[in-house]
């Protein structure tokens, strides 16, 4: 069996930090120690080696938008971001609201072989928002979020006996807030840049209603649930009350939540429109604090690929999305003021024990622990080029922008799956 | 001047220029035989993603004026959701040799993504809830030529009255002015009006009627009514139409102006030909002038003689 040595990198993990080499042999971490040996030597010289990034909101587009992103491409962008798990949200076409559908993203992602894929499903059929999906099947095949991302769960009713329901079965209910009739032909965040641009706007309101509503609900039923791409100040504040009621509830952020404003659409370039919207400095700021104090747990990429010419229609045709995955460390270490650990926790550990990974994935890095890693250059200053995207989609945000932190290797199951800034075939 | 997408695009020096170059185009349109060679050779193409006959005779006029080629390009709703993208026929219709387009379309910001697709000029006749700087330019330069203000509207107040929210001609209308230095005032009820307006607003017209130089009243679109912007047409004519009270109380020399088509019976009730003040006549003759300025400007070579 192949030994293979991450040699001379600073390790970090939820356990803290220290200089060592790390070694791996069949899937699992062997020894952690100073002057290792090994067959196959990965530098991480000026690295910090952690435990695999996980992304708890990953559209992977397959099956039905293969033209976007497929499974393969997907987890290609997932290894060259440091992620060895990544939760594929379930609006694909069909959408992942039965067992057939669930099996399939799976051994699509065990053939691509280049990182976990954890499918998500429906709340419900359809995501039509009318009945609930069968979450005790989908939970005998390896679901645990459920949510109807791309839209929220609107009917107060079926929310609630979601909730119900879901008790134990060890499922977490993850919502996407928006109140549809609130943001009916909604293109960018509701405030000054949209009505200067004659665009319709979608009100920070929208999520916070839905995102209260649901707070309650949890209140009522003690049911836990997850919080999806937040964006407002507004729903910061929200989470930081439920939290400190004790509310069984985690929340998420995105990366370009966390470093982009709605001003970046009065260039009317598609690129920059998702959903929910990007929204205002001040948002920009109490997302941050929000992540930072611990009232947002993960960030997570909300990676949604979509094809050149369809980004290309006018703002208020295009669809919403941006590319996440292999942008998101080094988005997070150019724009948060936390520290390297906290960062970490905040992409690897904190989002693997809301996906239920915890014992494969972002666990600390010793002897018998799973091979899932990260080696990156925490300083490396590097330049976005779309066309050099693993992902088959181009439309990043981030387009010629330098951001900091760069992925050297990606191990997943012991396996390099990136490997000296490229994707390993 | 590459382009002319928006009025907050422009300076107050270029705003300017292009004014007194529409005085210039105007005397050409006064003269027997109103053509000038400016624009021999060159070709400009209407793109037209939404149906404006008057806008479209406008610039086809003005830049027949100035002797240019005319391509007009109107492509109904229909063939677009066929398929064809906005770039594909901004690439197609560019390969056949244009100096300008002329681009309006029902979505705000095509004019800037058109930009991106061809090396021609762009002049944006109207996006989405977004811009209309041509019109803006053309009722600057009538109130300019009506009330004499060459040198800028300082102190002149103006009111915009009606769907502001949803109106490009509001947008570009309220930046122009306030460019030259008027006070403007959006009026309407918070329904109409954007979450955040670049200028004052008010709710009561009847407070502000006498003391307004310009009244500029937006057309009331009918489908407002079912999004519940308004309860219906005659509370928003009682509230906010100009009827013969109100025109009563209208200041000496105050002109009103609309940027057509009009609701007769909504947002006015007065026959405008019995309006001393009115000026939407004049609005739709300086129309040609100004876009040729425009044309002029951003194509032309040699003198406007």
């Amino acid at each position: 069996m192949t030994r293979t040595l991450i040699r001379g990198g600073r390790v970090i993990d939820a356990t803290g930090e220290r200089m060592a080499d790390v070694a791996v042999e069949g899937g699992r971490v062997v020894d952690v120690g100073a002057g290792l040996g090994g067959d196959e030597v990965l530098d991480a010289g000026g690295c910090v080696v952690a435990p695999g990034l996980v992304d708890l909101h990953a559209h992977l587009r397959e099956p039905g938008g293969e033209q976007a992103e497929t499974i393969a491409s997907g987890t290609a962008a997932a290894a060259a971001g440091g992620y060895t798990a990544v939760v594929a949200m379930p609006n694909t076409e069909p959408a992942a609201d039965s067992r057939s559908v669930v099996d399939f993203v799976t051994a699509r992602a065990i053939a691509a072989g280049r990182c976990e894929v954890l499918p998500s499903g429906c709340i419900t059929v359809g995501r039509r928002g009318h009945e609930l999906a069968p979450f005790a099947e989908l939970a005998a095949a390896g679901v645990r979020l459920f949510t109807d991302d791309g839209s929220g769960v609107q009917d107060p009713l079926l929310m609630r006996r979601a909730l119900e329901y879901a008790a134990g079965l060890d499922i977490v209910l993850a919502q996407h807030c928006q109140v549809d009739r609130l943001t009916e032909g909604a293109v960018m965040h509701e405030g000054e840049c949209c009505s200067r641009l004659g665009v319709p706007g979608w009100p920070a309101l929208a999520e916070e209603l839905m995102l209260h509503r649901d707070l309650e609900l949890v209140r009522l039923t003690g049911t836990p649930m997850h919080f999806l791409h937040l964006s407002t100040a507004g729903s910061v504040e929200l989470v930081r009350a439920a939290k400190a009621d004790g509310l069984p509830v985690t929340a998420e952020v995105t990366p370009h939540h966390l470093s982009l404003t709605d001003e970046l659409l009065a260039s009317f370039d598609g690129n920059y429109k998702v959903n929910p919207p990007l929204r205002t400095m001040a948002d920009v700021e109490a997302l941050r604090v929000g992540l930072a104090d611990g009232t947002i747990d993960a960030i997570a990429t909300d990676h949604a690929p979509h094809s050149p010419e369809t980004k290309e229609q006018p703002l208020d045709v295009a669809p919403p999305g941006m590319l996440g995955l292999e942008t998101a460390l080094g988005v997070a270490l150019a724009h948060l003021d936390m520290p390297l650990a906290r960062v970490l926790a905040a992409l690897s550990w904190k989002p693997a024990t809301i996906a239920g990974v915890s014992d494969r994935h972002g666990g600390p890095i010793e002897p018998g622990g799973a091979a899932n890693l990260v080696v990156f250059d925490p300083d490396e200053r590097w330049e976005v080029a779309p066309a050099r995207l693993a992902s088959l989609s181009r439309n990043t945000p981030y387009r010629g922008v330098k951001l900091r932190g760069r992925v050297r290797h990606t191990l997943f199951d012991g396996r390099p799956t990136f490997r000296d800034g490229a994707v390993a075939t | 001047m590459k382009h002319l997408l928006a009025i907050d695009e422009l300076d107050v020096a270029d705003i300017h220029r292009l004014l007194e170059l529409t005085d210039h185009m105007v005397e050409v349109n006064q003269r027997p035989n109103p053509k000038v060679p400016a624009l021999r050779g060159r070709t400009v193409c209407n793109l037209f993603f939404e149906v404006s006959t008057r806008t479209r005779l406008s610039f086809e006029t003005a830049t027949r004026r100035l002797s240019g080629d005319v391509m007009t390009f109107t492509v109904s709703e229909s063939s677009v959701n066929k398929g064809e993208s906005l770039r594909d026929t901004v690439e197609t219709v560019a390969a056949m040799g244009v100096d300008a387009f002329v681009i309006r379309h029902r979505s705000s910001g095509a004019p800037w993504q058109a930009c991106r697709w061809t090396t021609a000029a762009v002049i944006n006749a109207g996006d989405g809830w977004h811009a209309h700087p041509t019109q803006a330019l053309l009722d600057a330069y009538t109130v300019r030529t009506e009330l004499g203000r060459t040198g800028g509207f300082d102190g002149l107040r103006l009111a915009i009255v009606g769907d502001v929210k949803h109106s490009r001609v509001a947008r570009s209308v309220g930046q122009i002015f306030a460019a030259l230095g008027a006070d403007v005032v959006l009026v309407a009820p918070a329904t109409l009006l954007p979450v955040v307006a670049e200028h004052a607003t008010s709710d009561r017209l009847d407070d502000i009627i006498g003391d307004v130089d310009v009244l500029y009243l937006l057309r009331m679109q009918r489908e407002r009514m079912s999004e519940a912007l308004v309860p219906n047409l005659h509370e928003y004519t009682e509230r906010f139409g100009l009827t013969a009270e109100r025109a009563a109380r209208l200041s000496d020399g105050a002109l009103v102006m609309h940027p057509g088509p009009m609701n007769r019976g909504v947002e006015i009730t007065v026959d405008p030909a019995e309006l001393p003040g009115s000026v939407i006549g004049h609005q739709v003759a300086n129309g040609v002038a100004v876009r040729m300025a425009v044309l002029f400007d951003l194509l032309g070579s040699g003198g406007v003689a």
